[in-house]
């Protein structure tokens, strides 16, 4: 198909270098440099979506990424999807596919257009009314339809194959936009030699200059030296220019975030991310955001074929693209003017221009008249002929009265003013006033060191532009630490000046009109919607907003704020002032959920910590666990075992002869210092100070309130040097705990605290056999039970390297931890595995260390206990020094609740069938015959089958336990009630005598 | 992200280098073991929450790894201050 | 307590050394991010008091002002705190036998095992670094022979610059396959 609407030799794309696309299926030839919007307007295409709410069928409206119709989806293949895209901001490339979205069964016939004429249902705050009642509606009713009908475009359904990248960025002066402000800025702050960043959503540089013909700069046109700016500031080494990168964010201290399209517009990626997110941290913004085209409100202004008359211009001067063939004007400022004359140079006819200031003039007025345009007057169109793309306009004088008249067009220019984009200044916490004068808002008061230059800061022509940007990237640059010059202030030679326009609704559309004259085509909210929002009783703009969804989303206002403020201004018989502006939120435009993740996916989501004995454990078949970060062999099934049978086997073998287990997780801190043991005191309930160098002893931690925060063991290597173990999952918020205590609390302590957490690899062994595994292997170190008892700890050597040895057990067999430096972990473990052999030891894994330690009726802190229980409660009240004068959590213990009769104690429980596990977590009560909710008296903290008693095991939080020794309690399940009797903690060997065996 | 000077860094640094551990200037009774309960309850679960003018403690954990104190405006978010842990509470705020 | 910190580390390996990521490397165009051999590392607290004998013992003066490190002969010592300095002796010696020669008042630990270190290097390496740590890495901001502690991604590091374009990163052990992968992303980012 020919692109009929191409005017050969216009614009400034190399017409002979074509590129292929298809939009819903069909084929067509578009050039490269093209969006795909210019594209399709090349080839006649003005239909291009369907709106949210109506369906109402929607053409281009801009050129830039205030685009709210023009959404279409971009499909590179299977998984590469993208809803939402903006036709105006997405470059064409060869192969390009793209959707329309929001239709079905087709573009042109859209059975949900019924919502048109079911709109009096669809009105302001109509997901407040409508789906209020019955209740019952909700689930088989409401909430399918609202989910089938919400949301705009299809999600991808399969995991996103792209890569995105992310980087931090710092520099002395940030430019926000690339028009002929943020040059203009940016040249001047470059001159510095200081750092300086300026980025640009568009694909070149230049902004209003795009569509400006008449601006000439340095003996340039317009748009020619924002290129050679572009590429002067590229070429300094000081400068970094982002193409295609959206300034979205903008945080304290000047914190922006910004998202550069890295490869969207290529036809093949490569190897390329395809996004890239830039946090910049920047000393000065610079924010030079320009301005956003209105459009008018009047009825029926969505139709296809309407759009702002900059991006009709814009389609010509830049892309060679007419917007028809005989287009209309309809306009409340001087900007349509300069449209319709290019168009008209370009050889397009122009059929009329509708101005609904009275008498318009001016030397662009004069021009247009002279050019032979029939400009209308005073009046305003108020009808609008055509569906799927606009046929007629029909124009009225304003004041009423006679003199309709009807215009063919196919196309409709359209500008009510602009609209300063003072987005991001808002996001910075800076607040806007209003000007009276010229009906905008612009920045008033700054929150932070930025400074807003050119159409954004309301300043009108190109030299004052040029003059005020050049002048604050200048001082940027100075109050940034740097020297400047004025080498490089360009000279505006002849620019384009225009301002003023009109707020709110046209004619045909006002007060009392049931027509629907949109405000916010995104959304689609119409302007009677804010009038029956303000009459539903919302007084606040803000309010207004939300009833009605104006401005809401992704669109974020770009078009419609102003209109909808006049408006409800209007209806409130308040001054747009005192009604007042809602605040802008990032994003400014839509940002990709792979933009903000950036390179943390997959493996890099999260760290995944691996032990140094890993690769062993995963050679001998270990199904591992994910505890916190940490990889943890969980069990070693062998030969098709599952995960029970190898946990009995593993549970037996450690008790009938040894088990080598990889503790390696677990927090270690060295605290080292003459204070040392005061420091201990101070941070475990145990007693320190007679604890021999060479002993270890089982510490508990209490936060200040009096409950239990962590425990280990702890060995006294010298009498200034304790070696502290932590459990895994606490290891780096005991080390906070206790710095915070020693830096805060008690800095006149001589100890310091040292990690060691990953200098040393652990290996427990553990079973009867434990001694005679590692013996063969240790120097220097006496393991008879008189040399080395329990709870002891020896520093020597095991397979000639230094290990901190420790015997100690968290099975209840005898047996020994062996840290040796990490390096050394797995070599370590496979000399002592075999040995191992030799006995018939086992590999076994967190599994079985749980089953092991519940059968002696060890707690594990975090699974026992859940921060509201005790030493008492959790029976430690042994551990506790009752000499002691302080220790953190001293005075928390005698709270009275903590004191109180009745609180839940841990205790063992045994299932009255031996063969039924009970589910941890699982609810306890005294009498199952209650009516629900039955009172529950505490929960199941710890269960599992112990294959070395022959029954299950559990543990359990129960009221006043320990008082209930031997009665019967229950546990209410779904499908039954589980018996079961309260018993000690400990279930195997209940003397202890195997810590020697 | 703010920026956060550390007073013993002597250098505005990233906020995901610090973390926050509450409220300033709230000293552990020496002999904390024979407070009342109402002592206790002020001393461990009482916080001004003020609106406005705050004092904070922070620790830069992925620094230097010392705790230390922030005068910081609620409101806005800024920091007024930071002054090292010890130092008494400050009698003059900068800009104030 | 220097009695326990002068117990000499011989390393007469009985059973083989077997550092994480051991030799690995990746480079993309103008960067490299290699994976350094092991080294010699302490841990070393100590008060005001006792930095002179503890210079006097390592043979380094220890640095006083924040983020700097002095180096002599294969040893290098970084001031990561007020009371805190890491020292690296990646040409054999042992550090923390020499700590143990001091008389101030001190903490010496062994860390030589709890660190993975990486060298990140070429024209590339500022913006490889950049893809997960918020710091300023310019020179005027991070200068040669600065170091600090900092996060890299979801991960601490102790990042030092070694040259204009070469740093040092310095990770847990643990965390050294993450910090590894997401220096090669940040490198592959750097070369695109």
């Amino acid at each position: 198909m020919a692109e009929s609407f191409r005017l050969p030799g216009r614009g400034r794309l190399a017409q002979a270098r074509t590129a292929r696309f298809t939009f819903d299926g069909k084929s067509y030839g578009g050039v490269a440099g093209d969006t795909l919007a210019s594209a399709l307007l090349a080839n006649g295409v003005h239909l291009v979506g369907r709106s949210f709410k109506y369906h109402r069928p929607r053409g281009i409206l801009s050129a830039g990424a205030e685009e709210p119709n023009a959404l279409v989806g971009i499909h590179r293949d299977a998984s590469r999807k993208t809803p939402n895209v903006r036709a105006t901001v997405q470059e064409l490339y060869d192969g390009l596919t793209a959707v329309s979205q929001n239709r079905w069964p087709s573009l042109g016939f859209d059975v949900g257009a019924v919502n048109d004429l079911a709109s009096p249902f669809f009105s302001a705050g109509f997901y407040y009314k409508t789906f209020m009642w019955p209740k019952a509606a909700w689930k088989s009713l409401y909430e399918p339809f609202i989910r089938s009908a919400a949301g705009l475009g299809v999600a991808p359904d399969q995991s996103d194959p792209d890569h995105y990248a992310a980087r931090f960025a710092h520099c002395e002066v940030l430019v926000l936009g690339g028009g002929a402000a943020g040059l203009a800025a940016a040249l001047a702050a470059a001159e510095s030699g200081l750092r300086v960043i300026i980025c640009d959503e568009q694909a070149e540089l230049g902004g209003s200059l795009r569509f400006e013909s008449g601006a000439a700069i340095d003996g340039q046109n317009g748009w020619d030296w924002a290129q050679a700016a572009a590429a002067r500031l590229a070429a300094m080494d000081n400068v970094r220019v982002l193409t295609r990168t959206t300034a979205f964010g903008y945080y304290l201290q000047n914190f922006v975030a910004l998202a550069e399209r890295v490869s969207d517009h290529l036809s093949s990626p490569g190897g390329l991310p395809r996004e890239r997110l830039w946090q910049v941290r920047a000393k000065r913004v610079v924010l030079a955001t320009g301005s956003i085209e209105r459009h008018m409100v009047f009825p029926d202004n969505d139709r296809p074929g309407v759009m702002l008359a900059s991006a009709a211009r814009t389609y010509l001067n830049h892309y060679g693209v007419a917007v028809g063939k005989n287009v209309g004007v309809y306009t409340a400022n001087d900007s349509a003017y300069a449209g319709a004359i290019d168009l008209k140079k370009a050889g397009v006819n122009v059929a009329a221009i509708v101005d609904l200031r009275d008498n318009p003039s001016g030397p662009m007025v004069d021009e247009a008249r002279a050019l032979g345009i029939e400009i209308h007057g005073g009046r305003g169109v108020v009808r609008v002929g055509g569906r799927l793309r606009v046929s007629s306009i029909t124009v009225k004088p304003r004041t009423g009265g006679d003199g309709e008249r009807t215009i063919a067009v196919d196309a409709l220019l359209v500008s009510a003013g602009w609209t300063p984009s003072v987005h991001l200044f808002s996001q910075s916490r800076g607040k806007v006033t209003f000007n009276d004068e010229v009906k905008r808002f612009l920045p008033g008061t700054y929150a932070q060191d930025c400074i807003s230059v050119g159409a954004c800061n309301g300043t009108d022509g190109l030299a004052a532009t040029i003059d005020e940007a050049y002048a604050a990237g200048a001082k940027a640059a100075r109050e940034a630490g740097g020297k400047t010059g004025k080498a490089a202030k360009p000279k505006v030679e002849a620019s384009e000046s225009w301002s003023r326009g009109m707020l709110g609704a046209g004619p045909g559309a006002e007060a009392g009109t049931t027509v629907k004259a949109f405000v916010d085509f995104q959304n689609d909210v119409t302007a009677k919607d804010i009038r029956q929002a303000v009459r539903e009783g919302m007084q606040s703009i803000e309010h207004v907003k939300r009833f009605t969804t104006n401005g809401m989303a992704t669109d974020q206002g770009k078009t419609s704020n102003m209109h909808g403020l006049a408006i409800a201004a209007e209806e409130l018989g308040k001054a747009v002032p005192e009604v007042g502006l809602t605040t802008f939120r990032a994003p400014y435009t839509p940002v990709t959920f792979g933009t903000i993740v950036g390179h943390a996916r997959g493996k890099l989501f999260d760290p995944t910590r691996r032990t140094a004995m890993h690769g062993w454990a995963e050679r001998h078949g270990a199904v591992f666990e994910d505890v916190g970060q940490w990889k943890r062999a969980w069990y070693f099934p062998q030969r098709g075992e599952d995960m029970h049978a190898a946990v009995n086997r593993e549970c037996v073998t450690v008790r009938k002869s040894a088990g080598l287990f990889d503790a390696s997780t677990l927090g270690k801190i060295e605290v080292v210092g003459p204070d040392a043991a005061a420091f201990m005191e101070l941070m475990y309930t145990n007693p320190w100070q007679k604890l021999e160098a060479g002993r270890c002893r089982y510490g508990v931690m209490l936060r200040e309130d009096g409950f239990i925060y962590d425990d280990g063991v702890v060995g006294r290597l010298a009498e200034d040097r304790f070696h502290v173990t932590t459990t895994t999952g606490g290891a780096a918020r005991v080390m906070n705990h206790m710095e915070d205590y020693l830096q805060t609390e008690f800095p006149h302590l001589k100890v310091w605290l040292t990690s060691i957490s990953e200098q040393w690899a652990v290996i427990a062994v553990q079973g009867p056999k434990s001694r005679d595994i590692i013996a063969p292997l240790v120097e220097g170190i006496d393991l008879s039970d008189e040399a080395m008892p329990h709870m002891s700890v020896r520093e020597g050597r095991i397979c000639g390297v230094p290990t901190r040895l420790f015997r100690m057990s968290f099975s209840g067999e005898r047996g020994f931890e062996v840290n040796v430096p990490a390096d050394y972990g797995e070599a370590v473990w496979e000399a002592l595995w075999a040995q191992g052999r030799k006995h018939d030891a086992c590999a076994y894994g967190t599994e079985t260390m749980h089953v092991l330690r519940a059968e002696k009726g060890y707690i594990i802190v975090g699974q026992d206990t859940d921060g509201t229980v005790t030493p008492n409660d959790a029976g430690l009240d042994w551990a506790v020094g009752k000499k002691k004068t302080d220790f953190v959590g001293i005075r928390g213990l005698k709270r009275p609740d903590l004191v109180a009769e009745g609180r839940r104690q841990l205790v063992g429980l045994r299932t009255r069938h031996p063969d039924v596990v009970l589910e941890e977590g699982a609810q306890i009560v005294a009498d199952p015959k209650l009516p629900v909710p039955m009172k529950m008296i505490g929960h199941v903290t710890s269960s599992y089958w112990s294959e070395n008693c022959g029954r299950s095991i559990a543990l359990a939080l129960v009221e006043g336990g320990r008082k209930r020794m031997g009665e019967t309690l229950y546990v209410p399940m779904p499908d039954r009630t589980i018996e079961v009797e309260v018993t000690g903690m400990v279930f195997f060997d209940e003397k202890g005598e195997r810590l020697n065996g | 992200m703010l920026l956060i000077r550390c007073p013993y860094c002597e250098e505005e640094r990233p906020e995901i280098e610090f973390r926050h551990a509450g409220e300033a200037h709230v000293a552990r009774p020496t002999d904390i073991a024979s407070i009342s309960d109402e002592e206790f309850e002020t001393f461990f679960f009482i916080r001004a929450n003020t609106r406005g003018t705050v004092y904070e403690r922070w620790r830069h954990v992925h620094g230097c790894a010392r705790f230390f104190n922030a005068v910081r405006d609620s409101m806005s978010d800024r920091f007024i201050m930071t002054y090292k842990a010890g130092d008494p509470k400050p009698k003059k705020l900068p800009g104030v | 307590m220097a009695k326990a910190a002068a117990k000499t580390v011989q390393e007469a390996a009985g059973v083989e050394r077997r550092p994480a990521l051991g030799g690995q490397d990746m480079s993309a165009g103008g960067v490299k991010v290699a994976v350094l051999p092991p080294a010699n590392r302490v841990s070393l607290r100590a008060r005001q008091e006792a930095v002179a004998s503890l210079s006097r013992a390592l043979g380094v003066a220890l640095p006083q002002k924040p983020k700097t490190s002095a180096a002599k002969g294969g040893r290098t010592v970084f001031w990561l705190g007020p009371d805190e300095w890491f020292v690296l002796d990646e040409q054999g010696g042992d550090a923390l036998a020499d700590c143990g020669k001091a008389k101030g008042l001190h903490s010496a630990v062994d860390v030589s095992h709890r660190h993975v270190a990486f060298a990140v290097s070429g024209p590339g390496a500022e913006a490889t670094i950049a893809a997960g740590c918020p710091r300023d890495l310019s020179l005027a901001a991070f200068a040669v022979g600065d170091c600090s502690r900092t996060v890299f991604g979801k991960a601490e590091i102790l990042l030092y610059r070694v040259s204009e374009q070469e740093f040092r990163v310095e990770c847990w052990r643990s965390f050294s396959d993450y910090v590894f992968g997401l220096l090669a992303e940040g490198a592959r980012d750097a070369a695109a």
